[in-house]
């Protein structure tokens, strides 16, 4: 299980919304590319879900393909949050990985 | 008696607990849209998403460069300010697998994505925004000008 994948920026901005930016640390590799010395193809391994819950409840969840960047970048916002309100962010691979950050918004 | 009674329950309880793990993992799995992911072109993803009907929304606002040098990392910004927006997809028209990704927002997110795609060429990049069962879109061209699939 990866560990320590995940880093996030869970911030209130103004009017009761929290801005939320998350980076994940993962290859997303696509299985199209060739390794350029050996010539094998490189196996795809991509993350395939993403969910993000807020105290609980889930505010973002997404289904991902080989065309999102290597380390994926994601900025959403959720209204009505609150500065210490838990964050937790969950994202699972094609190959059976995944890993969790549980946080909280300041 | 007392003893084993409470053995039994709380082995009912865990297995209970343990079986509503595994249908929740498997759920979340059954999700992934195999044949939308897998599909190679624009009518193919579309069709694989439930057939939708697009239409051109000028509430749908596509932040992205006109320009991308590096084609592995372009970034994209979603907003929709169509009432009841539930899901926003992002499709680069010309990858050899389109559908780049589909965001479902509830409880009190607001209908907007920033992320970072790879486009292999010049191409559309595509937002399709879902409100109230309609499909509507919008798109920009983004020139590429070193491939973001060939490493």
């Amino acid at each position: 299980m990866a560990q320590h994948s995940i880093k996030a920026r869970a911030k209130m901005s103004t009017g009761g919304v929290a801005d939320i930016k998350i980076l994940i640390m993962h290859p997303m590799d696509t299985g199209l590319i060739k390794n350029a010395k050996t010539g094998e193809v490189i196996p795809a391994h991509f993350i395939k879900q993403l969910t993000v819950t807020l105290n609980g409840k889930t505010v973002l969840d997404a289904d991902l393909g080989i065309a999102i960047s290597k380390n994926p970048f994601f900025d959403f916002r959720v209204k009505g949050a609150k500065a210490g309100d838990a964050l937790a962010i969950h994202w699972s691979d094609n190959l059976g990985d995944s890993d969790t950050l549980q946080t909280t918004i300041s | 008696m007392n003893i084993s009674r409470r053995t039994f329950f709380s082995k009912a309880g865990g297995m209970v607990a343990m079986l509503g793990l595994l249908s929740a993992t498997r759920n979340a799995f059954a999700d992934w849209n195999a044949s939308a992911f897998g599909a190679k072109t624009v009518p193919a993803v579309l069709k694989d998403l439930g057939n939708l009907t697009l239409v051109d929304s000028p509430d749908i606002l596509l932040m992205a460069p006109d320009i991308a040098e590096d084609g592995s990392v372009v970034p994209v910004e979603v907003t929709s300010s169509i009432p009841n927006t539930q899901r926003i997809d992002i499709i680069a028209e010309q990858n050899p697998n389109p559908l780049a990704a589909s965001f479902r927002f509830s409880n009190g997110a607001l209908p907007f994505i920033g992320t970072k795609i790879k486009m292999g060429k010049t191409a559309n990049v595509r937002a399709i925004v879902i409100a109230d069962g309609k499909a509507w879109t919008a798109a920009k061209m983004i020139k590429v000008t070193a491939g973001g699939c060939g490493g």
